[in-house]
């Protein structure tokens, strides 16, 4: 197998608050092979958002990565670790956007407002130009243009040489979201970062996006790391699924892994917790009992533990357990599986 | 529950509600927003009416509508009120609707910005207590309280300020609030969108309970078809402020009788990756409701469109029992729905 062209190991970001310690994102690890597109689920503030920030490097203070690695690999060079890079460098700008680009979940707020949609994206072909053209003649304005204006015939955007003179505010929220994916394209990124494209828009322009980015995924080949909420739209976008709880890792593995022979007590719950539309009407669904808890009162040993219809007394509460196999490509960070393997802290 | 047993507590009948659209200096006339354009149906009492569509369809308008947070343009609402006299909310003054308020309750899609931050939850929810004429504070904190444990909240929660509360949390203190009056109807609008997976199973929940243990009846909007499925006995679905279909939620899923029914199931992506779903069939937009295509409002992203669809507006009539639709061709079209 190819070596990831992104691996994530034990990744730790804490927000250092006056109130305390929130440890947003508290050993996270995954990898992402070339032309695979990894999806990361989980509820409101596990730490999706934060993991995709430490990965570009724009985690805000008081955010702070305080272990683990990011190796980003190109091609056959050795990998680089995104954590040892100066967040504000020439080395990690020089990845920012062009190597690993993102498609933000307001590309509303992505966008500037006082600048054409075009026109944003004429400058970040020019600007990382030498990072996705390393050779031959510097980009015309004219030219730059030109490719704009085919990127977003190649996104589905209808009446492309008009629409990249459109301000952002100009266009609907799913032409925006287009805009947003031939900028995040421009520079031929090795990998794609998506939190949460389509949760601010509607069903069927929903399905229209998904498909786009599947199918541009087909043809360029490019690693995709997927972030939602929403259990279906993983289920259709992903090949592999990495299930996130309180900052930590619960589980992880291929989609039909995690969807049909789920081993974790919270991604069975969660599993069962979603409104399908195969339901009967009027029926109450299986919940979670409890609450996701405050970042500040994170509970001790198995973040999952005060929920979990199976934590075993003494040893759940005691330590945390590690992520460990529990299949041939999956694993659960759960003592039904590991008993004795708890993580280090 | 049977059709005809069991009589309307809500008739709305041709409602419209338009905007207009103002230019320029002078703020000239140029044209209006017709967001809600003509919309009937009838909700039973004890039943839930989900109302679906894309957004910008007008379900907000209608939903604000009843509640008369907004007059209508033109169109009669006819409700069952607890004396058994039917009145017109259309029609009724300020003053006159105050005796309606307690209900007509509202919940909202935001937890966040419906409750007041700078005061408690017992505030928030004994509030319309107070304005209803409960001045006894001993009282009032004995129902917020009984309020708070039917939602599934603690009691001692009571004196804590909304900031301090999970969007669940806040979602029921919510519901707790819309519930303080003994309402008979409860409009939601997208009650459970801004919550998480876990947590709004729990809010469905609670709200198919209560349903039940009080007799509540219900207006339900989502844009959520698996959350509509979930809560309603009939759903009504909008497109550019009319209602495309009517049916009940068994008749409607199982065999959709309107194209664009029909497509909104297969957009939705099935939490199953070995069913391919998430059809992106529907091409192109919602249309323009100020500006709305001749004949069927749905032809140009209809996959069915004929001739008569481009020149000829279909009314709404019934295919079934108790199932309406708004398309010149639904006898013949043979559409697939989810079971
Ligand atoms: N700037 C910040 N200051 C303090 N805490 C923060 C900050 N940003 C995030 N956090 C905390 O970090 C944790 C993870 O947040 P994150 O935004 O990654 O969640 P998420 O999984 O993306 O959630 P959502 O589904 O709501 O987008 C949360 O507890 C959050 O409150
Ligand atoms: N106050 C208003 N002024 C002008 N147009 C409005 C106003 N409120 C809603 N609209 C328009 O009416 C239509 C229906 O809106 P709404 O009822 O909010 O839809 P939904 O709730 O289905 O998303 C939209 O085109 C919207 O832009
Ligand atoms: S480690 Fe214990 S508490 Fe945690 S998920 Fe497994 S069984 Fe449940
Ligand atoms: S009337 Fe014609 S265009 Fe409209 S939904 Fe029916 S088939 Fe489609
Ligand atoms: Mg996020
Ligand atoms: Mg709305």
């Amino acid at each position: 197998m190819t070596p990831p062209v992104l691996e994530v190991k034990d990744l730790r970001v804490h927000f250092l608050l006056d109130e305390g310690v929130v440890r947003a994102v508290d050993g996270v690890s995954f990898a992402v092979h070339p032309g695979q597109v990894v999806g990361i689920v989980g509820e409101s503030g596990c730490g999706k958002t934060v993991t995709m920030k430490a990965i570009l490097q724009i985690v805000e203070p008081p955010g702070r990565v305080v272990g683990g690695q990011i190796l980003f690999r190109k091609d056959s060079a050795p990998p680089v670790d995104l954590t040892r890079l100066s967040p504000k460098g020439a080395a990690m700008r020089a990845i920012r956007g062009a190597e690993i680009a993102l498609i933000p979940q307001e590309p509303m707020a992505a966008f500037s407002p006082v600048h054409t949609v075009g026109d944003q994206i004429i400058e970040a072909l020019r600007l990382h130009e030498r990072q996705w053209r390393p050779t031959g003649p510097r980009l015309s304005r004219h030219e730059a243009r030109e490719m704009t204006v085919d990127l977003f015939r190649s996104v589905g955007i209808s009446m492309p040489d008009q629409r990249v003179d459109a301000y952002s505010w100009q266009l609907s929220g799913g032409l925006r979201q287009r805009a947003m994916i031939a900028m995040a394209l421009s520079c031929k990124p090795r990998l794609l970062i998506a939190d949460e494209p389509t949760t601010a828009i509607d069903v069927t322009t929903q399905a229209q996006i998904l498909n786009l980015l599947r199918d541009l995924q087909r043809r360029h080949g490019t690693a995709i790391v997927f972030i939602t909420h929403d259990l279906g739209v993983i289920a259709q976008m992903a090949r592999y699924v990495v299930v996130m709880y309180l900052g930590r890792v619960m589980e992880q593995g291929s989609v039909a892994d995690i969807f049909h022979a789920p081993k974790h007590p919270y991604t069975r719950a969660l599993l069962k917790s979603i409104p399908s539309l195969h339901v009967i009407p009027r029926t109450l669904l299986p919940t979670i009992a409890g609450s996701i808890p405050h970042p500040l009162g994170r509970p001790h040993g198995c973040p999952f533990h005060p929920r979990c219809p199976d934590a075993i007394p003494g040893v759940c509460t005691e330590r945390v357990p590690a992520l460990r196999p529990v299949g041939p490509q999956q694993l659960a960070s759960c003592f039904l599986y590991h008993r004795d393997e708890a993580a280090e802290r | 529950m049977s059709e005809t047993a069991t009589p309307w507590l809500l008739e709305v009948r041709h409602l419209r509600k338009s905007f207009p659209i103002r230019r320029g200096f002078s703020r000239r006339l140029v044209g209006e927003v017709r967001a809600v354009d003509d919309v009937s149906f009838t909700i039973r009492e004890g039943e839930t009416l989900g109302l679906v569509g894309e957004s910008g369809c007008g379900k907000t308008t209608t939903a604000r509508c009843i509640l008369r947070a907004m007059t209508p343009t033109s169109g009669e609402m006819l409700f069952r009120a607890a004396d058994g006299r039917i009145v017109d909310l259309s029609l009724l003054s300020r003053a006159e609707l105050r005796p309606l308020r307690p209900q007509i309750q509202m919940i909202f899609q935001d937890p966040f910005g419906s409750l007041n931050p700078r005061m408690t939850i017992f505030d928030n929810v004994g509030e319309p207590l107070l304005v209803n004429g409960l001045r006894n504070r001993r009282a009032r904190l004995e129902r917020v309280a009984a309020l708070l444990e039917l939602t599934g909240l603690r009691a001692e929660y009571l004196h804590r300020f909304p900031h301090a509360f999970s969007g669940g949390q806040r979602q029921r203190i919510g519901i707790a609030r819309a519930l303080a009056t003994e309402p008979r109807l409860v409009v939601a609008d997208e009650p459970v969108s801004a919550l998480d997976v876990s947590v709004q199973a729990q809010v469905l929940n609670l709200l198919l309970e209560l349903q039940t243990r009080l007799s509540l009846t219900f207006l339900f909007v989502a844009h959520d078809l698996s959350v509509v499925k979930h809560i309603s006995d009939r759903v009504a679905v909008m497109y550019v402020g009319q209602i495309v279909e009517l049916a009940t939620t068994e008749a409607i899923f199982r065999h959709p009788r309107h194209p664009y029914t029909a497509a909104l199931m297969r957009a939705v992506p099935a939490p199953d990756p070995h069913t391919p779903s998430g059809d992106a069939a529907l091409a192109g937009e919602v249309a323009n409701p100020a500006n709305p295509p001749p004949g069927c409002y749905f032809h140009p992203r209809c996959p069915f469109t004929t001739e008569v669809c481009r020149t000829e507006r279909p009314f709404l009539r019934a295919i079934g029992a108790g199932h309406l639709v708004r398309c010149h061709r639904a006898e013949e079209l043979a559409l697939t729905g989810a079971c």
